[in-house]
Formats: structure tokens, sequence, C-alpha cells
């Protein structure tokens, strides 16, 4: 999750004279909107159910996160880097990752980070730098390190409201399409899924009701710098990786989500960059 | 630095970052095998066990559970439970018994007498603690011993998914069943019980655990809303009960007065004195949800029990406890708590905490799991600390294992999907996919982590010869054979009762201390002993109940290593008294009955 929301050509700001506060906060240029967002639901997932494995892991990963893209980005491109990026890495991590040592935060924060560098064609970066992170430190490690697979207590309330909420901001930041896309193939593959299994249609939607979806959904696939340009094809690849992540399923990968973005992201933003190379952004 | 380069030298710093760590775990593995491998067990760490059960006339196999038929998509997980071993020596023959719970109705319990010749012989059914499965009263769940009235006779309580069944100890000779004008409750479905004095009045009170709700019959249920309602954060499940004996034979009912007010889903329980006030706490391993540690107090009515689980630093992490067993593991005169949860690789690593006090009498814990190496061990049930190679320090064993089904095709794609999903979703048993005949965690090796006495344990029970794979729920300790090694007994669900004994290597000395209390209740549970050798002190604390649906000996059992003498062994009594022992004789067992 890395979203460092950088205005398309064709994304142009409303007339700031003319807007209220309200709407220059909810802005798709405003950078700290979706770090403020991860950090709400951080919050609220702790205090009031203790998502996390504890306070001190989280606050490892996004420290070595966050000093991660400084040194990098001296390094290679001599300039200090605006950290929201980093941070909305560092706090994912902090959350996804499931592990009772500490050494997997720390590294798969930096391993997060080394991709967005490492990784890259055409002068941007191919994955979504925590997707990397994650399913790298899920395939290599799996005997230290699972993902969250948990839920939002027990009231149906926090979930929904995460949803809204959630929906109106990304709403705002102009990606609620590519959310849709994927959550509604979601759905209709999870009817084919059950169909094909014979397990009950809500075992196989269960897992959009946890926290590690909303997360996935809001943050990781929507993420600006790692996808395609224009509506119809981030919806389709949207859709695309919710058509991975059922064969995955089919198949009885566990963490298939991160394996599916892992999968289908770079290709698509490579095709993407072919294509359209003059779009290429700096990330 | 040109840009080529550099791009380079951060290349392979991410393929250092990806697949450092991986040379080194695999390094380490193989020489851990290799050592393993090089050295014989009882020269390298001081013990062997063999399994002997068949050979000392034991043949039980766990039967489980039979659910209503509208559960059983998921029966073999929501049967899973129900395998359980007391000792006891119920005839005061100095020789340790053990006793066994079975699980499907119809079926039998044991007792396996001791004839203190290494064989063992069922006189369960002859005694009349034997049927207790009848149809219609539930099934069993565990058993746990205690003198609740003082004549010198350890009396059982066996606690079910169903009706709690008391018998009186007749002086070894026989068992008269109590139960109707005792005041216990018609129906609990407990998931773990123990005994404890919690108001020093001399008489021994019962705590008992509820599992699933008291409204819920698994045998024959009107609907399948039946499960937790979170795997993380579940609070629908059974109420507890405390038990005040009253003396004359019945239990007065004050859980509501003392500040027991948990619904979470209590999987095992530990009563002992956590911060050296004299009174017994009660730590709570939860399934589902966080460990609760209830701190034992004075109030104005009475006695209270005051839930400090976060602020003691052990009810933060939620996960799925189901162990709870303590242990003096840094020879420091302080208490740790062993809980077991679950960890499968790449799915679930939750990890089991060790729970060590800050400071003796210290109610702030840190988990010290990772540090001290027992932290990874399986679907994980019942663990027990002694100290099996007599060197000093404690051990710990470790059982694990859940469903053992078809070998290759396992359940845990499908439980992991759906356990991440709503309440609503989740709590209902039509929900879950079928298993169908799957394994879910199953075929899973034990642990037997000896304690060096550095801070760090390590596994030894491949090359010790903890070898089964039975799906382990209750793990014993006990000397079976009064020669001052502590065998192992497990109870396996739906598999047989193992019987490990003990070889320790000639020249590592011990000392036992049986109790019997007079002012303190007779069974002395409460009662702590420490032993001061070499500079150094350990602390134990007779129990009833510890562990998994498990209780060990009621004798207290040291290891001194090639120690000659013990210099003070200090016994601070339940009712405050506290005798010392001046350079006790080594390799005894001592009883010891409370001074008037």
């Amino acid at each position: 999750m890395n979203t460092a929301v950088a205005r398309a050509p064709n994304e142009t700001p409303a007339t700031e004279g003319r807007i209220g506060w309200l709407s220059r906060f909810f802005s798709p240029n405003n950078r700290y909107l979706p770090p403020l967002f991860i950090t709400c639901i951080l919050l609220a997932g702790q205090l009031e159910f203790g998502i996390l494995e504890s306070w001190g892991r989280t606050l490892l990963a996004i420290t070595t996160s966050m000093a991660m893209e400084i040194i990098l980005a001296r390094l290679t491109l001599g300039k200090w880097p605006h950290l929201s990026s980093a941070y909305i890495t560092g706090i994912s991590v902090g959350i996804l990752v499931r592990s009772p040592f500490l050494w997997p935060y720390a590294l798969c924060s930096a391993l997060s980070i080394l991709s967005k560098y490492v990784l890259r064609w055409r002068g941007r970066h191919l994955w979504n730098p925590s997707n990397f992170g994650v399913s790298s430190m899920l395939f290599l490690y799996p005997a230290a390190v699972a993902s969250l697979s948990i839920q939002w207590g027990n009231s149906l309330w926090p979930m929904v409201t995460v949803w809204c909420i959630g929906s109106i901001i990304i709403f705002r930041l102009r990606r609620f399409h590519i959310c849709a896309s994927y959550v509604g193939t979601f759905l209709l593959l999870s009817w084919i899924r059950s169909e094909v299994t014979g397990n009950p249609w809500l075992s196989a939607v269960a897992p959009l009701t946890g926290p590690m979806y909303q997360l996935f959904v809001f943050f990781m696939i929507t993420d600006p710098p790692t996808t395609v340009r224009g509506w119809r094809p981030q919806c389709a690849v949207a859709s695309l990786v919710a058509v991975a992540e059922m064969v995955l399923r089919l198949n009885g990968v566990i963490d298939a989500p991160y394996y599916a973005l892992f999968l289908v992201g770079p290709v698509a933003n490579a095709v993407d960059r072919a294509i359209y190379p003059q779009r290429a952004l700096p990330s | 630095m040109s840009k080529i380069p550099r791009q380079a030298v951060l290349a392979l710093f991410l393929i250092a970052g990806l697949f450092g760590p991986l040379l080194y775990f695999r390094g380490k593995r193989s020489a851990d095998a290799d050592l393993a491998r090089q050295q014989a067990a009882m020269d390298r760490y001081g013990m062997s066990l063999e399994e002997v059960a068949e050979a000392s006339g034991i043949h039980m196999v766990h039967s489980v559970p039979v659910l209503d038929p509208k559960l059983q998509n998921i029966a073999p997980m929501i049967a899973s439970m129900g395998a359980s071993v007391s000792i006891v020596d119920y005839d005061n023959d100095g020789w340790n018994d053990i006793y066994v719970t079975n699980s499907s109705p119809g079926s039998k319990n044991h007792l396996y007498r001791n004839l203190g010749n290494g064989r063992f012989v069922d006189v369960a059914g002859q005694l009349g603690i034997a049927d207790l499965n009848k149809p219609g009263t539930g099934v069993c769940m565990g058993a746990v011993w205690a003198d609740y009235d003082n004549d010198g006779y350890e009396d059982l309580f066996v606690y079910k998914w169903g009706k709690p069944e008391l018998f009186h100890n007749d002086h070894g000779h026989g068992f008269t069943r109590v139960t109707d004008r005792s005041g216990l409750p018609g129906w609990i479905n407990a998931g773990a019980a123990t005994w404890l004095d919690y108001d020093g009045d001399g008489k021994l009170d019962l705590f008992i655990a509820g599992y699933w709700p008291d409204d819920v019959r698994l045998e024959s249920t009107p609907t399948t809303k039946i499960m937790p309602n979170s795997f993380e954060y579940a609070n629908n499940g059974g109420r507890k009960w405390l038990f005040r004996n009253l003396g004359d034979g019945t239990f007065k009912d004050v859980t509501h007065e003392v500040g027991l007010d948990s619904t979470r889903w209590t999987l095992a329980v530990i009563a002992a004195d956590f911060n050296n006030d004299g009174m017994p706490d009660l730590f709570l391993a939860n399934d589902y949800g966080v460990s609760q540690l209830y701190v034992n107090e004075a109030g104005p009515n009475g006695r209270r029990f005051r839930e400090i689980g976060e602020e003691a630093g052990v009810g933060h992490s939620p996960k799925s406890g189901m162990n709870a067993s303590v242990g003096d593991v840094l020879n420091s005169g302080a208490l740790s708590i062993y809980v077991s949860n679950i960890s499968e690789a790449g799915i679930l690593v939750q990890g089991n905490n060790l729970w060590v006090p800050q400071a003796p009498g210290s109610l702030k814990y840190s988990n010290l799991a990772s540090a001290m190496g027992v932290e990874l061990g399986g679907w994980s049930f019942g663990a027990q600390f002694g100290d099996l190679n007599n060197n000093g320090f404690l051990d710990l064993y470790l059982v694990n294992g859940y469903v053992s089904g078809k070998p290759d095709d396992n359940y845990w794609y499908d439980f992991s999907e759906i356990t991440g999903g709503n309440s609503s979703i989740i709590s209902d048993a039509k929900n879950w996919p079928a298993m169908k005949g799957r394994s879910l965690a199953g075929f899973q090796r034990k642990r037997l982590w000896l304690n060096g006495g550095e801070g760090r344990f390590f596994d030894v029970s491949q090359a010790v010869g903890a070898t089964d794979t039975h799906d382990g729920r209750a793990v014993a300790l006990a000397d079976l054979e009064n020669n001052g090694s502590l065998d192992v007994i497990v109870a396996n669900q739906g598999g047989p009762l193992m019987l490990y004994r003990n070889h320790v290597k000639p020249g590592r000395n011990w000392i036992e201390f049986e109790l019997k209390g007079r002012a303190s209740n007779r069974s002395a549970i409460g009662a702590q002993v420490r032993v001061k050798w070499n500079g150094q002190e350990q602390l134990q604390e007779v129990e009833a109940a510890s562990g998994f649906a498990a209780e060990n000996q009621r004798r207290l059992h040291f290891g001194l290593g090639e120690a000659k003498t013990v210099d003070r062994v200090t016994i601070r009594w339940p009712s405050g008294r506290v005798q010392t022992l001046e350079s006790p004789p080594l390799d005894t067992i001592h009883h010891i009955e409370e001074p008037k």
C-alpha cells in the first residue's frame, strides 16, 4: 500500500477559491488524506479491538519504512522524499503482518521500500511496495509470518462504518471505481466458488467482512503509482485481480489476494507502460 | 557512484533481504539436526523416555463426543476435547494412580491403580467412578481431585459438557456419589475446573469455568448458532462458577458476589498465589480471546476477584488460549505462566506465551516465549513444567495436534477463509464448510523443551523418545515409580493413553515433598515450597488443576543436578504458617504434615 496520490493530467482540481475547507481536505490533491485515513483505521482497530500484535512492532515497521525511504531517496535521487507513502507502507506492514518476532516487521518494511527503488521499469516501480513486501514474507518465511486474519470485533457496525467512510474518501480521491470493480467481481466469483466447492456462499464471502480486505481494497489495489491509467483499464485490472484470486483460492492458497495482486499488478503496469510510455509519471 | 552500479548495489540489497534470512534459518536447522543425531539422548540430555502404556497394563483409547447431526459438517472440530488425565493417590498407599476420562455416550472412565511394580490395573468400575457418560447426562471433559472434606482422602470432581459430578472418597475403598446434595447445578458446559481455598478458611472451594454457554446441548441442539461470535474477541462463552465449601458437604454459588463475571471461552484455569499475598489468584486461558488474571483481594464483604489482565500485560493480544500452567523457569522464586495457542506456518502464527513476572510477586508480566525458545509448538494444548532430567531447572512438555483426519488433505484453507469473517457468519455452524474427513493441524509432533538454566529452552522431543503424533490434549507429570524421576502421561483425543517412563541419568539428585495440611486444607493446595541450594532458589506451589484438562501429582518434585546438599527448604502453608527444613536428605520423598 503506497497511496501517494498523484494528480493525473485529466484530473483538474476545483478552483480553490470556490470550495470550502472540507472540499479542500477531501481533495485528491491532499496527500495527507490517505495517511490520515489509514491512521484512523489503525487507531480505531487497535483501541477498540486490539488488532495489532503490539504498538512496538507497528512502530518498528513505520520507522523502518520511513528511514529506508529517506536513505534511498537521498542515495538515488539526491532529494528529500515526501514520507506519506512510506508512512502508509509502514503502517500497512504493521497491521497486515502477524508475527511473534520483531525482525519480520523491519524486514518487510525494508523490502517494500527497496522494491520501489529496484524493481522499476520506464522510470516507475512495478509492484505496490507493501504488496511486494507482504507477499515475499508470506511466501519465503511462512514459519514466522502470517497475515492479518481477524475480524472487527463482534459487531457488524465497525465494519460497515469503515466501508462507508472509506468509500466516501476513496470516492473523493476518484478511485472508488477500482474498489467497486474488485468488490463486485469478488462477490460474483465467490458465488461461483461456492458452486464449485459446495461450500456455503457466506463462507466464501466471509473474508470480505474482515479488516484485512478493507485495507487491501482501499489502499493496496488503488495505489496510484502502481495502477494503470484510465477508468476502464483500472476497473478491468481490479476485476482481473479478483479473477486471479479466485483461481488461487480454488487451489487452496490462503493468502490469495496478496499473491493475486503480486501477479497481476506488475503485468498490467508493464503493459500499460509499454502502450503508453509517455504517460509514465515519476513516483 | 554512477546510476547503474548504484542500482546494482540496491538490487543486491533487495536479494540479500529476500533470501538472506532464508539461508540463515536453513543453516540453523541443519545444525540442530546434526546435533540431535550426533549425541546419544541420555548422555547429552540426561534423560530418555520409553512409551510403556501397553506393557504396564494400560489399554485405553479415548472416544470422542457424539454431536447433533446438524453439526456434522464440523463435528471433528467441535468434538475435539474430552481426553483428560489426572494423577491421584486415591488409596494413600504411597503410589500415584492415574484417572482418565472418556467422552462418547456410554463410554467408561478409567482409574488405573498403581501396583507399585510398574503395572497398573483399572479399578474405576469396581469403585463406582467409571460410568459417567450416560446418555442424557453429557460427556466428560476432565477431572480434578482434592480432599474437600479434609478426611485425608482425595475426592473426585468430574466436569463435563453436561452434569457435573462429585464423588466422596470412602477411605480408598470406594466412592459415593454426592452430587445431588452438594448444591452443584444440573448442567455446566465446562472447559476447566480447579480446587482452591479462595477465602483461607481451610476448606477447599470449587471453581468451574464454562466453555459453551450452559443452554447449549451439543448432542441435540435446535440451532446451529452456537459457535463463538469471534475468533479473537468472543465473549459469548460459558459463565464461570465459584462454589464456596460450606463444610457440610454442600457448596454455595458465590460467583457474582466475588466478582467473577467472565463469559469467555475458558479452556484452562490455574489457581496460584501470583502476588505473594498468601491467597490464591486465578488465571484463565481463554480460547478465542485474551487471557484473564483475577487477583484475589480483601473486600468490605469478604474476598473479591478483580480482573487485571490488561494492566498485568497478559490481556492485550487475543489468541487461542488452551493451557495454563506455572513454573519457576528461572529459579528466581517467581512463578511464570505458560499459555498455549496456535501456530501453523504461513497461516496462523500466534505463538505460545510464557508470561514471566518482572519481579517475584510482581503482577506485571512480559512474554518471554520467543526469547526463551518455547514459542512455536503447533496447534498446542496441554503443557506442564517439571524437571525431567533432574538438572535443577524446570523443563516444559507440550502436546500438539488438533484433528488428524486424511493425512494428505487438510482443512486449513476453509478454516482460514471463514474465521476472518464477521461474527454473524462464523457464529452459525451451518456457514462452515464441511470438513469431509480432512485434517486440521493433525499428526503434529510434541515438544519437550529442556531448560539449560541459561534462560533458553531447547527441544529434544525426537531425540529422547517423545515421538508420537496423536492429537495430544492433556499431559500430566508424576513420579510413578517413586524413584525421583517424573514420568509423562499423555491423554490423546480419539487416541491411546500414553505412558512415557522417564529414565534419568544416574548421579542426578532430587528431593520430593508430600504435604498434608492441618489448619490448612488437607491436600495442602496452595502451599508454597522454596528449595535453596547452590546459591539458587526454586519455588513450586501445590496445585489442583494444571494445564489443559490435567492434574499433576500432588507431590512436589525438585531436581537438584549433582548437588550433594540442599541448604534450606521453606514451606509456606495455606494457613500462613511458615516451616523451615534445614539440609533435608536428598533422593528422598519427604512426607510432611503441617505443624500444629
